[in-house]
């Protein structure tokens, strides 16, 4: 199909900055983008009839990671501390 | 303002029936890694690759200090391990139990469904069965046709009966009147006859009359003795 209406998935790695450059970064673009990824995340991990563990612990690990990154001049800082 | 010349509806969308929900979610190992991660590498490195990957990775942060290890990478350690164990135990069962809720929930709804088909159905034949009751219809106006009609019929012959009745009466007033009168009239002449004809006997007569039963009396007399 056309290169700006496929999904992330599908796209080549070559083609990836033609791609970025056709989807539209306004607020409702983004919002949309956002929307769009949580609600396809959630049909394809959380509303299914037989689901396990994977789809929220794929959430806390990711939560996990970015709040690790969030804190992370506070780990560095603190780790740099001399033993007592 | 209604613009009349827009279409209402353009797209077919409909909201039931909803599709049903797919068994199985996407494949993820080990808990937090989908699937399609080891596909996209697989054509390139075969199967170790991303453990290789993982493997480099962590060597990596750990190294450059990227992950640091403090109190806190202990904590997380025993809570993982705490974690699945649990799942790897209870699992199972939490997943049977959930599954019997929502098994209950759909029986009882597809229960409802039936019931609601079922009430449908049973007023479709009722609807049915009244329908042909309607094509008797005829039959019930002829009968009650012929019922009025016998009615009618009766009460003439009724009244005719009692027309019948009264006009023998009036005319049996009549005979008996005039046999009446007849029969007055006959009596009064006898009587009338009886007394005029005892009025005419006059004494003089009655003698004679007397005299000659006496005479004749004493013939018969004689002419009994005679012949005995």
């Amino acid at each position: 199909g056309p290169l700006s209406e496929r999904p992330l998935m599908e796209v080549r790695l070559g083609e990836l900055h033609t791609w970025i450059s056709t989807c539209t970064f306004s607020p409702q673009g983004l919002l949309g983008a956002v929307q769009k990824a949580w609600s396809s995340y959630c049909a394809k991990y959380i509303h299914v009839r037989r689901g396990g563990p994977a789809g929220i612990s794929m959430l806390l690990a990711g939560y996990c990671l970015l709040s690790y990154g969030w804190n992370y001049q506070h780990f560095s800082k603190t780790s740099l501390e001399p033993p007592i | 303002v209604l613009h009349t010349t827009r279409q209402l509806h353009t797209t077919q969308q409909s909201l039931a029936p909803v599709p049903p929900l797919p068994e199985k979610g996407g494949e993820v190992r080990h808990g937090l890694i989908p699937e399609e991660f080891f596909q996209f590498l697989y054509p390139k490195t075969g199967v170790t690759g991303p453990y290789m990957l993982g493997t480099g990775l962590l060597l990596y942060l750990l190294s450059k200090e990227i992950y640091v290890i403090n109190h806190e990478t202990v904590a997380a350690v025993c809570i993982l391990t705490v974690l699945v164990y649990g799942i790897k135990k209870f699992g199972a069962d939490v997943a049977a139990f959930a599954d019997k809720l929502n098994e209950e929930k759909v029986t009882t709804a597809l229960a409802m469904k039936n019931e609601a088909i079922q009430a449908l159905q049973t007023a479709i034949e009722e609807e049915k069965k009244e329908q042909w009751r309607v094509e008797g219809r005829s039959y019930l106006f002829d009968a009650k046709r012929n019922n009025i009609a016998m009615l009618l019929e009766t009460n003439y012959r009724e009244r005719l009966l009692t027309v019948y009745n009264e006009v023998k009466k009036r005319l049996d007033y009549q005979v008996a009147m005039q046999n009446l009168k007849r029969q007055k009239e006959q009596d009064y002449m006898i009587q009338w006859v009886e007394k005029n004809v005892v009025q005419s006997i006059t004494p003089q007569q009655q003698k004679e009359s007397i005299a000659k039963c006496i005479l004749d009396l004493k013939a018969l007399s004689k002419s009994a003795h005679a012949a005995v």
